[in-house]
């Protein structure tokens, strides 16, 4: 009876995590610039394999495998906000800018650009050699 | 009374063509994005729906010494991200970003 009841907690587990990768996917497909598929990759993603991988810990049943299972999904859920950050950030920072349906640019005006980056008229002036490098 | 070994079988299988449609569908995406985050997006997804591959396979097999190798593979995912992310600070504006466009509009 005990292991029915684990079955079929894995494989609820393993479907909601698989529809959730799947509902990712289609978002990076649907959705229309790269500031709106970061919303679909790194949240519905991240909890796609992050379910899935509770599935494994389900199923296993062993104390190391749920540990490293767990220390795991925590890191994914760590480390997946600051990467996404990151290339948010230096995808902004280069130029590449919300498409129409954005109707408000909240980081027009607050968002501090290095010298050498960010609009053409105002980069013309230091020249070449004074890239970003940080 | 359902045997629920062969529902679990079923789930692994539903679960396997589900992240197969994910596998192509982005796969579409690194091959038509328009720009180059688009496509680092891209590969960051591919590396999250690979986690859930191994995870479910390791849920098939029953090694479930599969979960270092998901832990490996997510490591190298965010530092390669990491590493894309500053490769295109560093790299600054080329002709296919969308620097000094008037309208405003992304590439697509």
């Amino acid at each position: 009876m005990m292991e029915g009841v684990m079955d079929l907690v894995v494989g609820v587990l393993l479907v909601v995590g698989a529809f959730f990768a799947l509902v990712a996917a289609i978002g990076l497909v649907r959705l229309d610039d790269v500031y709106m598929r970061m919303h679909a990759a790194s949240k519905a993603g991240t909890l796609g394999s992050g379910v899935l991988l509770l599935a494994l810990a389900v199923d296993s049943q062993e104390l190391d495998v749920v540990t490293r299972a767990i220390a795991g999904l925590v890191f994914f859920m760590l480390t997946a906000p600051i990467s996404a950050h990151l290339l948010a950030r230096a995808a902004y920072l280069v130029g590449y800018r919300p498409c129409k349906a954005t109707y408000r640019d909240a980081l027009a005006d607050t968002i501090v650009k290095p010298e050498g980056l960010g609009q053409p008229e105002t980069q013309a002036d230091d020249g070449e050699d004074a890239k970003y490098t940080h | 009374m359902i045997d629920m070994s062969l529902f679990l079988e079923v789930c692994v299988d539903i679960a396997f063509a589900l992240l197969s449609i994910s596998f192509i569908i982005i796969v579409y995406r690194i091959a038509t994005g328009p720009t180059l985050p688009d496509r680092i997006l891209a590969l960051d997804m591919m590396v999250a729906v690979a986690i859930g591959f191994i995870a479910t396979f390791g849920v098939r097999s029953g090694f479930y010494l599969y979960v270092d190798i998901a832990i490996a593979l997510g490591l190298v995912g965010f530092l390669s991200t990491v590493a894309f992310a500053r490769f295109v600070l560093a790299r600054g504006s080329t002709e296919d970003s969308a620097i000094g466009r008037k309208d405003g509009g992304a590439d697509r």
